[in-house]
């Protein structure tokens, strides 16, 4: 029994390091959050090379080929082989018939804490924001991701496969670094790490006492700069004896390499139209890469936006002026983003983006629902997401050469009555059992007196 | 009269009368009729002033209507006129100078009906200023009424509005094991709370089992637990019995020291008497059950188990004692005791012959309450149910009614019944469907494609950038 368990174990850390990506400016002394490959969990991997041939599907391929009437899709070794129509199955694959039925990429979430939240009210199952002091881009998701969440077969038996995962707004400036991770089995969910720091420049981030906009962008540009001055001579300040005075923390400035690089995204979380304005001047000034998230009022900017290539991540159902950072919301915010050419994403109903993770579907509905072209809103969950956070080469569409999350439904994707029929993450078929239909299960019938419900 | 009975006979008029009351006064239970105190308190202390707006006889026709009693009627008018439902069948007749709008390809429903929302009282913008919603200085405060708490400017009602409700009540808060009064309110702009004050529908107590109490109220003297709650219900019940005692007797005696007024004990009694149900916010299986027991021992009634998203659990237990259980179609695990929601819950209740229906407790969900029993409808298919469309309406619009006791006003589309209906675009268990026309007492109240029938409440009105959104976060 051993030496299985050790191929598939090799086979885990392989796949893990492919998904690694490379030339990130991460600090020395961090260690990849990578846990033990559990054994349990690599027996139950069936073996990666099987293919497997869905055929006869309505395919949305959100990628060059465009909508393919009857088409196939030939997923080997985790990855999409073919695409399109009358493919032959290689001997032994397995046949799985879409009967004419929707065939989308999995779908992708932006902007929730799927991995690392359980419980919101459960504090210690709940990793979404820093507790201390620490101003803190160093709050690393990737470091508290679990695989064995039980949000993580809720949203994916809905089709959901990937998720940008990072902290919850803050009330501190920065918030954290955000991570993209895949839905299917685990151990290792993390696709891409570091995928972008978060930063909250709303006075709105919670805190009871809200901080006025010139203190979060004073102390938002002081960081930056800290970080900035550190990276210039980091080697120095590493030195035996070297010196630095910036106030902000060493693990913090580590942490901002990236962002101040330009390689990964500044994450901001901007309502107002003015702040998202001020937010697009400052990160061209200063080259950084910038991604809005809430942006209730992102509609307003949108041509600035669009000039800047900025992209947008919005829960498009979100219209009421809650706060005074939101007075211009309205459910056309989608609709009017994307017609000027911004690229936009979405996030699942922002009041719990993670255990709704599954309302997506519903969630880019609305947006059609709201004058959203169709194709654009399943492209928002799909290839726009993974284009924003820098994974589009490896996810986003049905197209060869991509990982095959793969999901065939049982009517229009974007419906509320639709739902997945079967999932594919990275070429494994998902069982489509959560803990929610395991319970639903167990109550199924509440006449049949024994056994006990404890048994069932 | 003679007296001629023979003594026999007057025994077996005497043994006759004991054994009925020995029957009957159980059964009249808690309280023979000439002791209520419903009709000795103040009911209506803060009126209605609704009337309903001007309107025109309309008549929508050839419609899909979803009648909200497990029908649908193909190819059906339905004829408002007078503020009521007039007419409803393949042909209606026209009054002259009637409106008439074409139902081809739409669909019409009853006005939905929210039975959980805070609208009002937690408004948007949502700040401390505008926070209304709980009483949190003493777990519990059934002196306090949210009708007192509403703020009618809040834009979340047009919002509502636009997604098809027309009645809502307005619960407090769930911070307190007895958190005050709620009201039922129609979805109509107003510049006072009475404005849109549900003519004639019950006021309810709001409960709050759980994880919440405890956690206002764990370090600020309890209850700091499950047992604490449970105490402090029957506490409370207690000092309402003999409050209710000292009036009785003053009634009686007619004579002697009246009774100090207490106003939260005034409530608690009519609760007792059932003249005001509880809505209580339950969401453990556990927790209901114990619920249950204490209504039997005090009296009152349970109307609802409200968030009980383990009600599939005990849908059997439910249907036994006649309680509804009102639940979301898929939120679940923002805290320990809402971990165990299952899609199908609603589905699962419904199917076991016990009444159930969706709220949203939330001024976003309240927008979508048709996609909300849309995905509750889908899931109980998905398990092997057959759910019809027209049968999954009721969720929305009859079962929150009859939680509500207002069901012989509102709530299906019947004749003589409050004109509050809603014409549909397209299939209302779509997520596509947009309300595009909202009925209230017959009149006009939103019109999806005239900005000027779109309203807009002070707040909004002047605020540069919302200005150019068409009202209703539109």
């Amino acid at each position: 029994m051993k030496a299985p368990l050790f191929v598939g174990a090799a086979v885990l850390l392989a796949a893990a390091a492919i998904a690694q990506p490379h030339g990130q400016p991460r600090p020395l002394e961090v260690v990849p959050p990578r846990a033990a490959p559990h054994p349990a969990v690599a027996v139950a991997l069936p073996p990666v090379g099987g293919a497997t041939l869905v055929q006869h599907g309505h395919l949305y391929t959100v990628g060059p080929l465009g909508t393919v009437n009857d088409g196939d899709v030939l997923i080997e070794g985790g990855k999409i082989v073919q695409v399109g129509p009358n493919l032959v199955p290689p001997e032994g694959a397995r046949i799985v018939n879409a009967k004419g039925h929707p065939v989308t990429p999995g779908l992708m979430v932006s902007w929730t804490q799927v991995g690392i939240d359980e419980v919101d009210l459960v504090a210690e199952t709940n990793d979404a924001r820093a507790n201390q002091s620490l101003d803190s881009a160093a709050f690393d998701v990737a470091m508290a991701i679990n695989p064995n969440s039980t949000l993580i077969p809720v949203a994916r038996i809905s089709g959901v496969t990937r998720s940008l995962t990072a902290p919850g707004a803050c009330g501190e400036v920065f918030c954290g670094t955000a991570a993209v991770i895949h839905l299917g089995p685990g151990p290792d969910l993390l696709v891409k790490t570091p995928a972008g720091v978060l930063a909250d420049l709303e006075p709105t981030g919670g805190a009871k006492q809200a901080n006025a906009r010139p203190d979060i962008w004073a102390k938002f540009r002081e960081t930056l700069a800290d970080a900035r001055e550190y990276w210039a001579q980091r080697a120095g300040y590493h030195r035996p004896g070297g010196s630095r005075d910036q106030r902000t923390t060493r693990i913090d400035l580590d942490a901002l390499g990236p962002l101040i690089q330009g390689q990964e995204p500044l994450i901001a979380h901007a309502d107002r139209a003015s702040t998202i304005r001020e937010l697009v001047q400052f990160a061209q000034a200063n080259h950084l890469r910038l991604v809005v998230v809430g942006g209730s009022e992102a509609w307003e900017v949108a041509r600035d936006l669009a000039q800047a290539q900025v992209p947008v991540v919005i829960d498009p159902e979100f219209n009421l002026p809650a706060s005074f950072s939101d007075l211009g919301a309205t459910l056309r915010n989608a609709a009017r983003l994307d017609s000027a050419g911004v690229l936009v994403a979405f996030q699942p109903q922002s009041n719990d983006p993670s255990h709704y993770a599954r309302t997506i579907t519903q969630i880019a509905g609305n947006a059609v629902a709201n004058g959203m072209r169709w194709d654009h809103a399943l492209a928002a969950i799909t290839r726009n997401p993974a284009q924003i956070w820098g994974i589009a080469e490896m996810y986003g569409t049905l197209e060869p050469g991509k990982d095959a999350d793969v999901v065939i439904w049982d009517g229009d994707p974007l419906n509320v009555t639709s739902a997945p029929t079967a999932v594919f993450i990275r070429g494994q078929k998902i069982p489509l059992v959560s803990r929610q239909t395991e319970l639903r299960d167990r109550y199924r019938d509440l006449k049949r007196k024994y056994p006990p419900f404890a048994y069932r | 009269m003679d007296s001629t009975l023979p003594p026999w006979g007057a025994a077996a008029i005497i043994a006759v009368a004991l054994l009925t009351a020995w029957l009957v006064i159980p059964a009249l239970h808690p309280t023979p009729k000439d002791e209520a105190v419903a009709d000795r308190f103040p009911s209506d202390e803060f009126p209605s002033t609704y009337r309903p707006l001007p309107s025109h006889p309309t008549i929508i026709r050839g419609a899909t209507v979803l009648t909200g009693k497990d029908t649908e009627l193909k190819n059906a008018s339905i004829l408002l006129q007078d503020g009521k439902i007039a007419a409803i069948g393949p042909k209606v007749p026209e009054p002259p100078g009637s409106v008439v709008i074409s139902g081809k390809g739409k669909f019409v429903t009853p006005g939905l009906i929210d039975i959980h929302s805070h609208l009002g009282v937690y408004p948007s913008p949502s700040n401390e200023a505008t926070s209304d919603g709980n009483e949190a200085t003493k777990p519990t405060t059934p002196e306090v009424r949210s009708e007192s708490s509403v703020w009618p400017q809040d834009p979340g009602f047009s919002r509502a509005l636009a997604g098809g409700v027309t009645t809502m009540e307005i619960l407090p808060g769930s911070a307190n094991l007895i958190g005050g009064r709620s009201v039922v309110l129609k979805n109509v702009p107003a510049v006072t709370t009475q404005g849109m004050k549900f003519p004639g529908a019950p006021y309810d107590l709001k409960m709050a089992c759980g994880e919440k109490p405890k956690r206002i109220y764990g370090e600020k003297g309890g209850p700091q637990t499950l047992m604490g709650n449970v105490a402090g219900y029957r506490a409370a019940f207690e000092k309402a019995i003999e409050y209710r005692e000292k009036w009785r007797k003053y009634w009686k005696s007619k004579s002697g020291d009246k009774p100090d007024r207490d106003i939260g004990l005034e409530t608690l009694a009519l609760a007792l008497d059932r003249k005001i149900p509880v809505q209580m916010h339950c969401y453990r299986a556990d927790q209901m059950a114990t619920m249950i027991d204490v209504a039997k021992e005090f009296g009152f009634r349970i109307a609802a188990f409200h968030h009980a998203t383990e009600a599939y659990k005990i849908a059997d237990l439910l249907k036994k004692n006649g309680i509804c259980a009102v639940m979301w179609a898929d939120w679940w695990g923002f805290k320990m005791e809402a971990y165990d929601a299952v899609p199908e819950g609603l589905a699962m209740v419904d199917h076991a012959g016990a009444c159930a229906m969706i709220h949203s407790d939330d001024p976003i969900g309240i927008q979508r309450l048709n996609q909300e029993v849309a995905k509750a409808m889908a899931a109980g298919r998905r398990m092997g149910y057959r759910v019809s469309r027209a049968h999954a309406i009721a969720w929305m619009t009859r079962n929150p009614a009859k939680a509500l006791g207002i069901l012989t006003q509102t709530g299906t589309l019947e004749k003589g019944k409050m004109g509050d209906v809603v014409l549909w675009d397209s299939d209302p268990l779509s997520v596509y469907a947009h309300a595009e026309k909202v009925f209230i007492d017959g009149a006009l109240i939103y019109d999806r494609d005239n900005p000027k029938l779109s309203p807009r409440s002070d707040f909004e009105v002047g605020q540069e950038t919302n200005d150019t959104t068409g009202g209703a976060g539109q």
